[in-house]
């Protein structure tokens, strides 16, 4: 069945500069129900893509509407819009339940019934222990749920998602992960950018690929990422708080090709093959209790070659 | 999503049929998150020191050396002091922190796209920061001129100011002093939060004004009628001369110069309104 464009997200030959400089140029897209993943290195447009779809930017050129409506009323258009933007930042002296509460009270929801949504969006992103307290004393992982709270609290039928998993801890990644695969199971539009090509594969269910403002691809990559493992391997820093004890550790598994100790000696950076095994050889180290880990990131080492790879293969 | 939100989609939508009973709801959220910002927040110190400032320094002086001598001289003292230092300097920088920051403060704090992600109509967020900006400046500052008023007169004249108020125009003085100094908020509140909205660096265009509201006295009939300064000391329940060199010049009645006042404000709005409408979030910029 064909869909209309009521039911998609549309971008008509839209272009955004910055002056001079170039945001996105020449975007013709058309995003359907389901997880789609803008995929780029840093300064391909990405955000400015997902900044577009929200009306945080307006386009120089051409035209973008979510489900039928354009970006510039918002009063319409975040009623069924949430975006997680990449932003670390908070209103001032808020705590968390505070924060998403008093958003849902400014979109125009009843006190009694924000509470409710509040909770519920709490919960769903296991945050409920912190909710009082201030966002200031929250950790970067918990700042990051807090966000995607925020902008699941509402229960949008569009969800906008920059760098969601950046900074979660294995656990709550995998469940995350989880959470997105549900809401697009239950008929959400998700869009999520990242970097991490593993964790794209694993969920999405099409992906934009962009550089220098262009989309260079769109569709499916599934078998590419498995040819790519074997050239181009993915490397990891882990920020814990016993990172010679995790490096003994990781030495030890087949699926580590390399773990070397950050500058800092606070972090851990690790090459692998098999992203897969060596996410699940990692929560099996966590799951000891024994080592500590603050975060999780991408290093972009590789990702230029990942993407000559990519664009020389259309 | 699932049938609650389908639920709670259709209430919102439900909702929208009474809009202003939205907006209204909509400003109220607004207000509770700005007040809390403009009376607890780390910026309100710097309101809070200004707002003493007059305070002290009467409270000192009136200690050591008092500003009238008899009864009589108090209103003019009082004028003097009110138009000097309140009005010109007080409430003018106030307003300017106060206004400025609504929107410019949260952009140094890169957390105005909350707002901007919020499904509220841009126009209600501009009256809503306004409204909340203008509550906190009268509050705080009508409680100094009041709280001013009463120590130039009760510190040293307790029975004859009690008869000046009572018996006298002493409360009619201060009725129209307060309500200079809301207008005053209002009309420059206006001002600055358009300024924060549009300018970078707003100190300057702040300074600009204020160098302007500053020689007013000296400039010809025609040029005093562009600046508030002129219609708030229309305004002034006890005139002051404003020295020799002052260009005199006909007061504009009050029935004029308070809807006047107020139109302004209204268009400036407007246009607050209008430049928020085609607002971009790029705090990179910023």
């Amino acid at each position: 069945m064909t869909e209309t464009s009521s039911e998609l997200i549309v971008f008509e030959n839209v272009s955004k500069f910055y002056g001079e400089i170039l945001g996105v140029n020449r975007v013709s897209l058309e995003v359907p129900a389901g997880i789609t993943s803008l995929v780029g290195p840093n300064g391909a447009g990405k955000t400015t893509l997902m900044n577009l779809m929200c009306g945080l930017l307006r386009p120089t050129r051409g035209e973008v509407t979510v489900l039928g409506i354009p970006t510039d009323q918002p009063e319409r258009l975040f009623r069924k819009v949430g975006y997680c933007s990449q932003f670390d930042s908070f209103p001032r002296g808020l705590t968390g339940r505070e924060f998403i509460s008093a958003f849902l009270m400014v979109s125009g929801y009843p006190r009694r019934e924000a509470d409710e949504l509040t909770e519920a969006a709490l919960n769903r992103v296991e945050l409920l222990p912190a909710a009082d307290r201030k966002i200031g004393a929250y950790s970067k992982g918990m700042r990051q749920r807090v966000r995607l709270a925020q902008s699941i609290a509402h229960q949008p039928s569009v969800l906008i998602l920059d760098e969601p998993l950046n900074g979660l801890d294995p656990m709550v990644r995998a469940e995350t992960i989880a959470l997105f695969k549900q809401l697009a199971a239950d008929g959400l539009h998700l869009i999520i950018s990242s970097h991490i090509l593993h964790e794209v594969d694993m969920m999405s269910d099409r992906v934009v690929l962009l550089n220098n403002g262009y989309v260079v691809a769109e569709g499916e990559i599934q078998g590419v990422r498995d040819d790519m493992d074997i050239e181009h391997p993915v490397q990891v820093l882990i920020r814990c708080n016993r990172p010679a004890a995790l490096a003994a550790q990781m030495f030890g598994k087949t699926e580590v090709i390399e773990a070397r100790l950050h500058d800092d000696r606070q972090g851990l950076f690790v090459k692998t093959r098999n992203p897969d095994q060596f996410y699940l050889s990692l929560n099996e180290v966590v799951a000891q209790g024994e080592i500590s880990v603050e975060s999780i990131a991408p290093v972009d080492d590789d990702l230029s070659a990942v993407y000559d790879y990519l664009i020389g293969a259309q | 999503m699932s049938s609650t939100a389908e639920t709670i989609q259709k209430k919102t939508e439900a909702t929208n049929g009474a809009n202003v009973s939205l907006w209204l709801r909509q400003i109220s959220a607004i207000l509770r998150l700005e007040l809390k910002k403009n009376f607890f927040g780390k910026r309100s110190l710097l309101v809070y020191l200004l707002a003493m400032m007059p305070i002290g320094l009467l409270i000192m002086v009136e200690t050591i050396n008092p500003l009238g001598r008899e009864t009589a001289q108090l209103p003019t003292v009082f004028s003097i002091f009110y138009n000097s230092l309140i009005l010109r300097t007080v409430v003018f920088f106030g307003c300017a922190w106060i206004f400025m920051n609504l929107f410019r403060g949260e952009i140094v704090d890169r957390s105005l796209h909350y707002y901007f992600l919020s499904s509220v109509r841009r126009e209600v967020l501009v009256t809503g920061k306004y409204v909340s900006g203008l509550l906190t400046s009268v509050i705080l500052f009508s409680t100094v001129t009041v709280v001013c008023m009463l120590i130039v007169f009760f510190s040293h004249f307790y029975s004859s100011s009690t008869r000046f108020f009572f018996d006298g125009p002493g409360f009619s003085q201060l009725f129209w002093y307060v309500a200079i100094t809301i207008l005053a908020c209002v009309g420059y509140g206006a001002f600055f939060l358009v300024v924060g909205l549009f300018v970078r660096n707003p100190i300057i265009p702040a300074l600009m004004l204020y160098g302007w509201e500053w020689i007013n006295f000296l400039l010809p009939p025609l040029l005093k009628k562009i600046s508030v300064i002129h219609y708030l000391n229309s305004l002034v329940p006890v005139p002051v001369s404003e020295g020799p060199f002052a260009v005199v010049a006909e007061p504009t009645p009050a029935w004029i110069s308070i809807p006047g006042l107020l139109i302004v404000t209204a268009l400036v709005l407007i246009l607050a309104g209008t430049r928020i409408h085609r607002m971009e979030i790029r705090y990179g910029s910023d």
